[in-house]
């Protein structure tokens, strides 16, 4: 499903040139449950920027379902971002005026789809992250465990073949980071690909595949069995 | 179409969740298009109440004045319409079917018992009536015995009545002025005001009474005449015939310039359209920049909008929004901001033109043209999508993981 050859990025940062990532071969299948881990600096954000089609590696091939992500344009990338990856981000990034209903809506729009049944896929989402009272709040009048669960469902809404999750549980405390974890334990369970990334080793605990990263180079890549 | 309906969706979401900026931003438009609406509806009232005035000035005839340049006053030399010149068009301009003399008498206070006022006080022939389309409605109008024997007889203005206390049917009753009595026979038609100054307090006296009060061998400076055709369709034939009987008649040398005017009431009524059509597009350049402005303002206040939105528009990127959605959403919501402006300006400035046209006594009422309506409206969306192409391309330009990352 995801397939990386001979990735790297590199890119200016003032006057100098900074090599994030250093050459990563990595393949996902589909309903695999993978963890990128690595300390701050070792490139997992990077990794996941460009697994998540919204930045171009400098070298390599990145190839989506088969098809190589270089010769896509942008209307063609954001297409892509739209129907077939779903973002969950460690701060959220709800749109601060828009309802839980809205917002899960939002990708929608951008899919062509009309404000009735597009208020019904969303509805049902949020139904199916156990939000369901609660649609028709904005992101203010949420907790974190529930602007999350609005972020999950915004990302699944359009039924994307991967959920990609940066650092999901960062910004919650670790009640709430259960609750969350275990939600996308679940989707992966019915069938969902899941990529994430994270810092936190008990989080990647719970993954089947831990890939670690160091300088921009994957350090070593485990299949691991979660204890439940 | 459906991408537009989203924008202009979300735009109004987002301009209902700014409302007080929102309504600051498109002021510059509210008082650009109020303004236009308000100047225009004062002065399209005007003119219609002008011309309709003109109207009724005697739409088939053409006035002749004696033609007075600067110089030839200060010599103390006038030239002057003679009572002659009357008989030689008549005989022999065969298209006229009338022309009426007229003139003013210098003595303008007129005394009814103890009351007294000033009217304009004219001298001309019973051919006034037909020649100016305007009648008595009370008692008659001069006739020729009147002229013929110089009567000391008046028809006087409907204003009158009021300003000398004369009685509700003042025929039968006696005015004076230039120690002369002179009796009512007639009132005239009510014509109203114009610019605020009552058309109808005046007092007319048969022609040759005038000429004696006077005195007949006195020269007449001010006399005019007005002349009726026949066809009116044949003014522009009839008027150079007109011209070298009066040249004639005067005696004038072939190279010697005229020395007199000729001029139509649709001349008149034209030059007045020329008038209001400048003040309209001075105004409309004034509030041209007033639009600019106002634009300016939109744009500024939008860029802001793009800077502070910048995580949401990498958010949206995120989640699949292409560019030309969210250069869409910037654009439509600059262009609903000037356009809602530009309404809002519509009503003010109808409203204004409304107030302000009933509150001066006599002015007309305020009249909007449908295309004023339409021009404010393409205007307002002509600025909005001029001013917001800027801040909409800068915020499809963006780079999702950047706009992300900003705080």
């Amino acid at each position: 499903m995801i397939t990386l050859s001979g990735i790297e990025k590199k890119y200016q940062m003032g006057d100098q040139t900074v090599h994030a990532l250093r050459g990563i071969d990595l393949h996902i299948d589909k309903n695999e449950f993978v963890a990128f881990i690595g300390a701050s600096g070792s490139g997992k954000s990077t990794m996941m920027n460009i697994v998540g089609c919204l930045d171009r590696p400098s070298a390599g091939t990145y190839k989506l379902n088969g098809r190589d992500v270089a010769t896509m344009d942008s209307d063609e990338l954001a297409l892509v971002r739209n129907a077939e990856i779903g973002f969950i981000f460690q701060s959220f990034h709800l749109l601060p005026r828009a309802t839980a209903l809205d917002n899960v809506a939002q990708p929608l729009i951008y899919r062509g789809i009309g404000h009735k049944e597009r208020s019904r896929m969303a509805a049902e989402a949020l139904e199916h992250v156990g939000l369901g009272a609660r649609m028709h709040h904005r992101p203010n009048e949420l907790s974190g465990g529930q602007r999350q669960r609005v972020a999950i469902a915004r990302a699944l809404v359009g039924k994307p073949a991967i959920l990609l999750a940066d650092e999901p549980t960062g910004n919650l405390d670790s009640s709430t980071s259960l609750e969350i974890l275990s939600l996308i334990k679940e989707l992966h369970r019915n069938g969902q690909t899941v990529v994430m990334v994270t810092h936190e080793p008990e989080i990647a605990e719970q993954c089947h595949r831990i890939v670690r990263l160091h300088d921009g180079r994957v350090l070593s890549d485990v299949r691991n069995t979660p204890g439940e | 179409m459906f991408l537009l309906i989203e924008s202009v969706r979300s735009a109004l979401n987002s301009i209902r969740a700014h409302r007080m900026r929102s309504f600051l931003t498109s002021l510059g438009i509210i008082i650009g298009v109020a303004s236009v609406i308000t100047v225009i509806s004062l002065i399209q009232g005007l003119s219609k109440s002008v011309t309709k005035q003109f109207e009724g000035l005697g739409g088939n005839s053409l006035t002749i004045t004696a033609h007075n340049t600067m110089k030839d006053v200060m010599r103390g030399k006038f030239n002057e319409l003679r009572y002659e010149d009357i008989q030689q068009l008549r005989s022999r301009v065969e298209d006229i079917s009338d022309v009426s003399p007229i003139f003013l008498l210098s003595s303008p206070t007129v005394r009814y018992g103890s009351t007294e006022t000033s009217a304009r006080i004219m001298a001309t022939t019973p051919t006034y009536q037909e020649v100016q389309q305007r009648f008595a409605t009370m008692g008659r109008f001069l006739s020729e015995s009147d002229e013929a024997s110089a009567r000391r007889v008046a028809v006087i203005g409907p204003k009158l009545i009021e300003t000398l206390h004369l009685p509700e049917n003042p025929v039968g009753q006696y005015i004076s002025f230039s120690n002369e009595w002179f009796k009512i026979i007639g009132v005239m038609e009510k014509r109203g005001e114009l610019f605020g100054m009552s058309q109808d307090d005046y007092v007319i006296v048969p022609f040759r009474t005038g000429r004696s009060i006077i005195g007949n061998n006195q020269k007449l400076r001010n006399m005019q005449f007005t002349v009726s055709l026949k066809d009116i369709s044949k003014l522009e034939e009839v008027k150079p015939r007109i011209r070298a009987v009066m040249r004639a008649s005067h005696k004038l040398e072939p190279d010697a310039p005229d020395d007199f005017d000729m001029e139509s009431s649709d001349q008149l009524a034209k030059s007045l359209d020329n008038i209001t059509s400048t003040v309209t597009l001075v105004m409309g350049g004034i509030v041209s920049i007033a639009l600019l402005v106002g634009g300016i303002g939109i744009m500024n206040i939008m860029l802001v909008s793009v800077t502070e939105r910048t995580r949401e528009i990498g958010i949206c990127k995120a989640i699949g929004a292409r560019s030309r959605d969210i250069m869409m959403q910037f654009l439509i919501e600059a262009v609903t901001l000037s356009v809602l402006g530009g309404l809002i300006g519509l009503v003010l400035g109808y409203g204004l033109g409304f107030g302000i046209s009933k509150m001066i006594p006599d002015f007309p009422d305020a009249v909007v043209p449908w295309w004023a309506v339409v021009l404010s409206f393409v205007f307002s969306a002509g600025v909005g999508i001029v001013f917001g192409v800027m801040p909409a391309s800068k915020a499809a330009k963006l780079d999702p993981i950047d706009a992300l990352r900003y705080e």
